[in-house]
């Protein structure tokens, strides 16, 4: 593997870079969709890259800087180039997921998280006659929902 | 007042926030696998995440500020049971399925309180926690709040357990309200809010809430103590022989 030189990378590359790292729990979606890469600045020689926790309890939280971490090192940055932050404030926010990340969750069937705190949609047929099953869904970032119409179950990234 | 004694008290103050997401967090887990539909399963696996993840932060924050080199895992798992800071009410075994909703709800509603004083408190350390943790709190009250009033207003059977959930539980809410020597400090210095302080907003948001839900509070004024200084039930051991055990027979193992 070819190394390259902290100093001959910028922001936007690392950013572009952490585009192609999936979201563990929800792969349609990229770190950058989801909104959880915040700032990435140099200190000195190293490259600071700060990452908001979703759901304080959320076991993707180290996968995701894992994750993170190979990435740049595979890009060719050594481990001494770089340092993973987690940043609790301003909280992450389910407004910080991209409007693209927000299509590519409903292509992928699950409900995008709406200010009214419930889904507008059924991502299957397109339905707005829905009812929540449950608060809690598969992952702590989303509830579980039905379709009158369809009658499908999915799921919805609530809001936060 | 000395930098000392200060950080004193805050220490005391993180380890019962975080004892208290940690030992309820724990009774939560207990339901995994256990709960009377598959929803309901994953709701309250997913809740006791939360306050797993909550402690983290908590007692990681208190371990730092301490510094003697505690993690979060030395505090939660190498500490003996008069070392916790927990209410009683969060180690109170579970009961039926409505009395843990009943104490997820009494707990809800004093937890969403003191996170939103917590939001302004002058250390902004205690305050970045207290604005992540909130959200989460928030939408645990209102699956809470909703599951009670169904349930109090739901059949007799669920009714009658509910009400007898809230009597039984009702003997452990005053301690929350019960202001400790520490609570003064941090309340002149800004940090946290003084218990009793909570007292009449908690009733305000609640007492709606029992009303909907067709439940007779009761009005009887005792309430057990002790749990904040480490005075706590014979259940607190039982928790912690199961939570501890791996760390106590083999000190240090990682995976």
């Amino acid at each position: 593997m070819s190394m390259v030189q902290a100093s001959a990378v910028n922001e936007s590359e690392i950013r572009q870079w952490l585009e192609e790292v999936p979201d563990p729990e929800i792969p349609v979606v990229s770190l950058v969709d989801l909104g959880v890469i915040r700032e990435i600045k140099r200190d000195g020689d190293t490259w600071l890259v700060n990452v908001a926790p979703t759901y304080s309890g959320c076991p993707a939280t180290r996968i995701i800087h894992d994750d993170v971490r190979a990435k740049l090192y595979e890009k060719g940055l050594r481990p001494s180039d770089f340092q993973v932050v987690s940043v609790l404030s301003p909280p992450w926010s389910t407004d910080w997921i991209s409007k693209s990340g927000r299509q590519k969750l409903a292509d992928y069937g699950i409900a995008p998280p709406q200010p009214s705190g419930k889904p507008k949609a059924c991502p299957q047929c397109g339905s707005s006659d829905l009812e929540l099953v449950s608060q809690f869904g598969s992952t702590p970032c989303k509830a579980s929902w039905r379709c009158r119409s369809c009658l499908e179950p999915f799921d919805y990234f609530k809001c936060i | 007042m000395s930098d000392d004694t200060l950080n004193k008290a805050l220490f005391e103050f993180l380890c019962r926030m975080g004892d208290n997401t940690l030992v309820l967090g724990h009774r939560v887990s207990e339901w995994c696998g256990h709960a009377p539909v598959l929803e309901e399963d994953i709701a309250l696996a997913n809740m006791s995440l939360d306050l797993i993840g909550q402690t983290q932060l908590w007692l990681g924050l208190a371990g730092e500020l301490e510094g003697a080199g505690r993690s979060a895992d030395d505090l939660a798992y190498l500490r003996d049971a008069f070392d916790f800071r927990n209410l009683l009410l969060v180690e109170l075994p579970n009961g039926d399925f409505g009395k843990t909703l009943m104490r997820q709800f009494l707990f809800d509603g004093f937890q969403s309180l003191i996170l939103t004083e917590l939001t302004r408190s002058s250390n902004e350390r205690v305050k970045e926690i207290a604005l992540k943790v909130k959200k989460e709190v928030t939408y645990h009250l209102e699956r809470s709040s909703d599951l009670v009033v169904r349930l109090g207003d739901g059949n007799e059977e669920s009714h009658r357990r509910m009400q007898q959930a809230l009597n039984e539980l009702w003997p452990y809410v005053g301690e929350m309200f019960i202001d400790e020597p520490e609570d003064k400090l941090l309340s002149e210095a800004a940090i946290a809010p003084l218990p009793s302080s909570l007292k009449a907003r908690w009733e305000t948001l609640m007492r709606p809430y029992f009303a909907q839900a067709k439940l007779n509070v009761p009005d009887e004024g005792y309430a057990h103590k002790g749990g904040k200084h480490g005075t706590h039930s014979e259940h607190l051991g039982f928790i912690l022989a199961e939570m501890q055990f791996l760390q106590r027979a083999y000190p240090g193992s990682t995976w």
